[in-house]
């Protein structure tokens, strides 16, 4: 499983408040701690406060990058925050440009300055593609998979490799009214990325999503999270602090045999 | 019809690891062997992902063995009484790449013989030859614990690969594997989930996973052979799949199994062949088929299974 640590994201209180403090020392500290964890990267994520984006990007990615050499996901829906993030970063082990879809309104060939900027990052790095286009989210499973296997094509043609490649189906929190159908379309939706590319595009989803404004909330992760290992999912933006999500995580892959048994099993348990 | 060629390519590979210790690193060794580094399967991938050539450990035995049979201590008959000149005609005559020192002397329903004795085998093969040693117990716990510390701490500094540690038995050698700093061998009874569980239990003491190899009691041809086949291309595929509790180079033990098969030895046979022969392709055939599911380490006897069994490994690794 190729986890994305989540912690680091602007709307979390006490990275916001780091962020306009200029405090270092939180930072450093989660990021330490989610590595320690089991993060396989480091999500980035600027949030809605600093006004300078690019700016505090680069701020966030240079001060982790003192403590720390695990890969990056830089996270932002635009561009420009996402170039900026690149051109401090270190990419040797790989980053992630976290995310785009497959077309805007404003911009029909987003995704192909995603594929861009990944190839400049080098050849460690991928992209997490939405399965969504200008008309928005899709409520339906067969729109999913249709904007998916355009994403798979686009990157086809451009080269790009599919094992670089994160295809996100987008869970909708759950207490949304009428979004209870969508864990269970996106599972469906899963079942058919899986195939649409030999060798297959990553499945990742923004896990904690799922249960957004719900209580009960790490349970309602962690089940999602068990459901979607058995439909193929083999990445997740999750919180790796929630010890019962991880041993889900390591008890799932064990039980879809992608973890060799042992009676220790919980303890070797390492995300790759 | 063209035969399309298909290459899998992996995440993890296998630890490359490297034993024995010469002068500058604190040893005596002359020589050292690296093993492991495959970033794919056996005749998968590219020259480059094949990692290093598998190697070859010849038995020398602390004690004169009573139970070969006639074919197969022919070769040795000048040196079987004396650990420290069989090691030296196994490298020099039979082209072993290094030794493998089996302490069957010590187990109480054998020789039954003492520490001082397997300390005496170790300096004795020690000063008898450069290449790295295997330091094997004699599977009985209670006297491998009481003698092997001994052993390992004769030979301390010169980066042995010691063993073994089983689920049941693994804190006196692998406390005294890290102290002395050598390598480990963790045993499974051809169970991945133990071996897997073994190797937790050895970490979780400290010991460092880069230097363990791991070994699963082995099955002869016709004996079991297709198990350890599976079970040893599981663990490679886990390995290269990223599962650094698998990711350890695989020690096979060909020699013993294969000379304990009737067929080997049996020499009343009407319509097996010469004995003469049998036992060696029966070794050999054993050896090559492990080889070819991921063994980077094969513990042998015959010198001819071993003449051709290193004709293999030099045709397939270039």
């Amino acid at each position: 499983m190729i986890l994305i640590a989540e912690r680091i994201n602007g709307m979390f209180k006490d990275v916001k408040q780091a962020i306009a403090e200029k405090n270092k020392q939180v930072i450093q500290d989660l990021a330490k701690r989610q590595t320690q964890a089991g993060a396989s990267y480091l999500d980035v994520n600027v949030g809605t406060a600093a006004a300078d984006q690019q700016g505090t990007m680069q701020w966030l990615v240079e001060t982790i990058q003192e403590t720390c050499s695990i890969p990056l996901s830089l996270d932002s829906q635009k561009t420009d925050v996402i170039a900026a993030g690149l051109k401090v970063a270190n990419t040797d082990n790989g980053i992630i440009l976290n995310s785009s879809p497959l077309n805007k309104k404003t911009d029909e060939e987003v995704l192909e300055k995603y594929i861009e900027m990944a190839n400049q990052a080098g050849p460690k790095a991928s992209i997490i593609a939405l399965t969504m286009d200008k008309n928005g989210v899709p409520q339906d499973i067969d729109t999913r998979v249709a904007i998916a296997a355009e994403i798979v094509q686009k990157a086809m043609e451009k080269g790009f490799d599919t094992q670089r490649l994160f295809i996100d189906p987008i869970i909708l929190p759950v207490k949304v009214p009428g979004a209870q159908v969508q864990p269970a379309n996106i599972l469906t939706a899963m079942d058919q990325i899986r195939i649409l590319a030999e060798p297959a595009p990553h499945i990742t989803v923004g896990l904690s999503n799922v249960s957004q404004g719900a209580a009960e909330r790490s349970l309602i992760n962690r089940t999602f999270l068990a459901m979607a290992v058995s439909h193929g999912l083999d990445s997740a933006i999750a919180d790796v602090f929630d010890q019962e999500l991880m041993n889900v995580l390591a008890t799932s892959e064990m039980l879809m045999n992608k973890q060799i048994y042992s009676d220790s099993y919980l303890k070797a348990y390492k995300p790759t | 019809m063209s035969v399309p060629e298909i290459v899998d390519s992996f995440a993890g590979q296998v630890n490359r690891i490297t034993l024995g210790a010469a002068k500058t690193d604190g040893g005596t060794r002359s020589s050292t062997v690296t093993v492991g580094g495959a970033r794919n399967v056996v005749y998968g991938g590219s020259a480059e992902d094949a990692g290093e050539k598998p190697v070859i450990a010849i038995d020398v035995i602390d004690a004169k063995p009573e139970d070969w049979p006639d074919v197969l201590s022919e070769p040795y008959k000048d040196v079987l009484e004396n650990p420290a000149d069989w090691a030296k005609k196994a490298i020099e005559e039979f082209g072993a790449d290094l030794i493998c020192v089996k302490f069957d002397g010590i187990h109480p329903d054998k020789a039954d013989k003492d520490a001082s004795h397997a300390v005496k085998v170790t300096q004795e093969v020690l000063k008898a030859v450069g290449v790295p040693l295997i330091l094997w117990g004699c599977g009985n716990d209670e006297r491998d614990n009481q003698i092997m510390p001994k052993v390992s701490e004769a030979a301390k500094g010169e980066n042995c690969l010691l063993g073994t540690v089983t689920e049941d038995n693994y804190k006196s050698l692998t406390a005294i594997a890290l102290a002395d700093n050598h390598h480990l061998i963790t045993e499974a009874p051809l169970d991945i989930n133990i071996a897997k569980q073994v190797n937790i239990l050895v970490s979780d003491m400290g010991f460092p996973l880069e230097k363990v190899v791991t070994f699963q009691a082995t099955g002869a041809l016709g004996y079991g052979i297709e198990y350890s086949y599976s079970i040893q291309e599981r663990q490679r595929l886990a390995a290269l799949g990223g599962d650094k509790m698998m990711a350890m180079p695989v020690i096979c033990d060909v020699g013993y199994e294969a000379w304990r098969v009737k067929e080997a030895k049996l020499e009343d046979a009407p319509g097996w062949g010469p004995v003469q022969n049998r036992g060696p392709l029966w070794e050999a055939a054993t050896a090559i088929c492990l080889l070819q599911a991921g063994a980077d380490i094969i513990r042998m006897r015959h010198p001819r299974a071993v003449a051709v069994v290193k004709n293999f490994i030099n045709q397939i690794w270039k």
